[in-house]
């Protein structure tokens, strides 16, 4: 089995070096894609000075779905068997990647989703957010079907079939809300694990709090037009 | 006796609206302008002239439409032209950040496929990807 560590990173100056240096003790087998999404500070020459990693750069910052969106494509070319996203900022703590993976090893699931309110341990989220969040996840659980969660948890892992159903229509920026939606029309199965996740270590969030407004009408947006009018299979 | 007598406003909405039409046309001789992005713009300038040249049509208009005020129906043609174009170019927005996606991931992959060609990237991938 083969593991590719996909870390999308923009302005992680502070993180990226600790979290890969994680990584590499974690999951000492596995092949590390950082994707530096056009940094403006020090991410680059970071990455520069780190041995045995795999450095793709976007010319510009184009948005977490964009990153992610490369790292399916680099994946796809690869011969890797597992996608793990562990994000630069250090919320997804990567000593507890292999509970995504075990699933995935057993066939149990196409994609594995780390929940942080599925036992409710360990960083939930600001107050502001939460309610965001939580209405999502009711979404969510009532389109599929299935109980969701956390569905804006970016602490995922993939099997090749996810991500082939996955990388050519993907969004742009706050991506992972509208994944299972995809990925649950097309019969992959869909399942949560119970993570622990940290604040961010250090820097600024991509998501303000107008932003994470816009987040939340953006992707519900998405939600009825795909997934509840119809929309284009 | 004509219902509408000429006016100076009539005659310098002709020319305004013909010299539009023809400047149209020149950025598009001169390629500074793309044809599909201009029948559009061509479309809404001869609205433009049409209404200049025959002023009776806007009083025809407003009359179809129920309009007791005519210059209620010109603002009313002038708000639909520019909510299409704006519809047009919102959509010609999102196309093409569609494909500058499909290009930087596409560049991004193969800058990487040639740094790591050159050697420049420290690690061989097949090395690092051995069984677990």
């Amino acid at each position: 089995m083969k593991y590719l560590v996909g870390i999308p990173a923009y302005n992680e100056e502070k993180n990226i070096a600790s979290i890969i240096a994680e990584v590499k003790k974690n999951l000492p087998h596995s092949l590390i894609a950082v994707l530096n999404d056009g940094s403006t500070d020090h991410t680059a020459e970071i990455l520069k000075s780190i041995p045995d990693i795999i450095v793709i750069r976007h010319p510009f910052n184009e948005g977490i779905g964009a990153a992610v969106r490369t790292i399916f494509h680099y994946f796809l070319e690869s011969d890797c068997d597992f996608l793990v996203r562990i994000d630069g900022d250090g919320q997804h703590p990567p000593q507890q990647a292999d509970l995504l993976l075990e699933p995935l090893r057993k066939k149990e699931a196409d994609i594995v989703i780390g929940s942080r309110f599925l036992e409710k341990r360990g960083y939930q989220s600001s107050k502001t957010r939460l309610g965001g969040i939580k209405l999502l996840n009711i979404l969510s659980s009532l389109i599929l079907k299935q109980k969701i969660t956390d569905n804006t948890s970016g602490f995922r892992a993939y099997d090749r079939k996810a991500v082939a159903a996955l990388h050519n229509d993907y969004p742009l920026d706050y991506p992972e809300p509208v994944e299972v939606y995809h990925l649950s029309r097309k019969g992959l199965v869909i399942k949560e694990v119970s993570v622990t996740m940290r604040e961010r270590q250090g820097g600024l969030s991509s998501i303000g709090t107008l932003e994470s407004y816009y987040y939340l009408v953006k992707v519900l947006l998405t939600i009825l037009v795909h997934f509840l009018i119809g929309g284009k299979k | 006796m004509n219902p509408y007598p000429v006016t100076t406003i009539q005659i310098l909405a002709i020319v305004v609206s013909f010299l539009l039409l023809l400047g149209l046309f020149l950025l598009i001789r001169k390629k500074k302008l793309r044809e599909e992005y201009s029948l559009l713009w061509i479309a809404i300038f001869s609205v433009f002239l049409f209404f200049s040249l025959f002023r009776g049509s806007i009083d025809y208009l407003s009359r179809w439409l129920g309009i007791h005020y005519q210059p209620a129906a010109l603002f009313l043609i002038l708000i639909a032209c520019l909510f299409l174009l704006s519809f047009h170019f919102s959509i010609i927005i999102s196309e093409l950040k569609t494909k500058i996606n499909k290009l930087v991931t596409t560049v991004a992959l193969l800058e990487e496929k040639l740094e790591h060609a050159a050697g420049n990237t420290p690690s061989g991938e097949k090395k690092k990807s051995e069984e677990s």
